[in-house]
């Protein structure tokens, strides 16, 4: 899909102290110290910080929630309560979507589709992921003692959204490229960076050749959390085709953190890790100018516990946007 | 996608690096070795004290359990944990941790659909082969002893 109208008029990133805690810290627009933000429960906290985010967002473009046409929000708890409940009180037009950990990208290019169409005016991408939240559902309590293997990844406590609209200023969204379901038959919750990365690679590949480019015509190509392990399978894959990913790519999941000083194993993960990445961090450079033109492409695995319990393996998807400083499809 | 699931599972396998057991084995080794030297302490203190010795045993065991829930309820369980591995997981204090950490977990959903039903997620599975093998051992033993008589 190539875009010509829709640009980001406004992004906000909260993370918790972790987050704020790494590499690039100081650069997100609010930090929550206290984990549990001072509600009851962890669900509730992820649903806050979301709400804050968006709420980041609205206060930066000027706009009240009446004016917006659609928020296109999404979370990795079941039902997506982090979103639903996280944005309730706004009274917007909400539609809720399930991408795993590339549900940004997936936000960020159905906004970029519905306002390039003409069919609404504004339309906010919104995320959110916490790592209580995310390991009460998915893996063990929070205290107990089980050590997690070096192959997984630590959920990013963390929000971003974005407004996206067309008002003729940078970044723009120029193109976006929908993931298919790649299933490599990883079966292992703990090497959800494996599961991705064939996915990663697959609509990397399809974008690049749809748009005629290569990997050196990016400022960076950005992937939401493949992790150590799936950001090196991610090189071997490119590798295979003669193609060098490794100088052009970073990934979020590797950059969030600190891996030397925070016990992340092999990196971040969780929607809200290159959603705050994005909004903190990358955007910003993009609308200065600082960079030009990249490729941001976040990462799913799409993994159920019970379908692994079942003895299933995790299909992995990544959704790919290019976004510029300069306009044009 | 251009590569079979086998190959990408051999590229998967050289990629995802294991624990570092020279690393791992030796601190399981040292903290496992630790809380077994402080349940050995307490049995002779209470021994010293007087009590017989089954009582003494019984008293080493619930001390241990209790210590294990209290570091989990401070959150520090886990942290050792996680420089300890098995060191934590193996003695009678990792059965504790594994009861207790579901049941402040789950205690937002309630003390009965919460707490209540999911105190056992992780250690039930423990009870029900546990109990289950002794039973068949018990039969066995039954057995076996009609003849040896």
């Amino acid at each position: 899909m190539c875009f010509r109208k829709p640009s980001i008029l406004s992004y906000a990133a909260v993370v918790g102290k972790a987050e704020n805690d790494g590499p690039f810290g100081g650069e997100f627009d609010e930090v929550v110290e206290d984990n549990k933000a001072g509600a009851d429960t962890w669900e509730q906290a992820e649903a806050l910080f979301q709400r804050r985010a968006v709420g980041h967002v609205l206060r930066k473009s000027g706009l009240k929630p009446d004016r917006i046409d659609v928020v296109i929000a999404g979370d990795l708890l079941n039902q997506c309560v982090g979103s639903s409940y996280g944005l309730k009180d706004y009274f917007m037009p909400y539609l809720g979507i399930y991408g795993a950990c590339s549900t940004f990208a997936e936000g960020l290019l159905l906004s970029a589709a519905l306002v390039n169409a003409g069919y609404m005016d504004t339309a906010i991408a919104s995320t959110s992921s916490h790592f209580s939240t995310a390991e009460r559902q998915f893996r063990f309590p929070l205290n107990y003692g089980g050590v997690r293997t070096p192959t997984s990844q630590w959920t990013a406590t963390a929000a971003g959204a974005a407004l996206i609209g067309s008002s003729g200023k940078p970044p723009f969204i120029r193109a976006a490229t929908i993931g298919e379901i790649e299933d490599m038959g990883i079966c292992d919750l703990n090497n959800t960076g494996a599961a991705m990365a064939g996915a990663a690679y697959d609509t990397l590949m399809r974008h690049m050749k749809h748009r005629g480019t290569h990997p050196q015509d990016y400022d960076v190509i950005i992937t939401g959390d493949l992790g150590q392990v799936g950001s090196d399978l991610l090189y071997d894959l490119f590798q295979r085709d003669g193609v060098d990913m490794k100088s052009h790519h970073k990934d979020c999941g590797l950059m969030l953190y600190d891996r030397t000083m925070q016990d992340v194993h092999a990196g971040g993960s969780g929607c809200g890790c290159s959603a705050a990445m994005m909004c903190g961090h990358f955007l910003k450079r993009v609308e200065s100018g600082e960079l030009k033109r990249i490729l941001y492409c976040a990462t799913g695995a799409l993994m159920s516990p019970t379908m692994v319990q079942q003895g299933g393996s995790i299909p992995g998807i990544a959704h790919c946007v290019e976004i510029s400083s300069e306009a044009g499809g | 996608m251009n590569i079979s699931n086998e190959e990408y599972g051999e590229l998967t396998k050289k990629r995802s690096h294991n624990s570092k057991l020279y690393k791992t084995v030796p601190m399981a080794f040292l903290i496992g070795g630790l809380i077994c030297t402080i349940g050995e302490a307490l049995l002779n203190i209470y021994t010293m004290a007087g009590l017989s010795k089954d009582a003494s045993a019984m008293l080493t065991s619930m001390t241990l359990v209790f210590l294990s829930i209290l570091f989990t309820g401070l959150e520090w369980y886990d942290r050792i944990a996680q420089h300890a591995g098995a060191g934590t997981l193996v003695p009678i204090t990792g059965f504790a941790n594994a009861v207790a950490s579901p049941a402040l977990d789950f205690k937002s959903e309630g003390y009965v659909l919460g707490l209540g039903a999911k105190m056992f997620v992780i250690a039930g599975p423990v009870i029900v082969y546990g109990i289950s093998a002794s039973v068949v051992y018990g039969i066995i033993y039954y057995i076996v002893g009609l003849f040896m008589k």
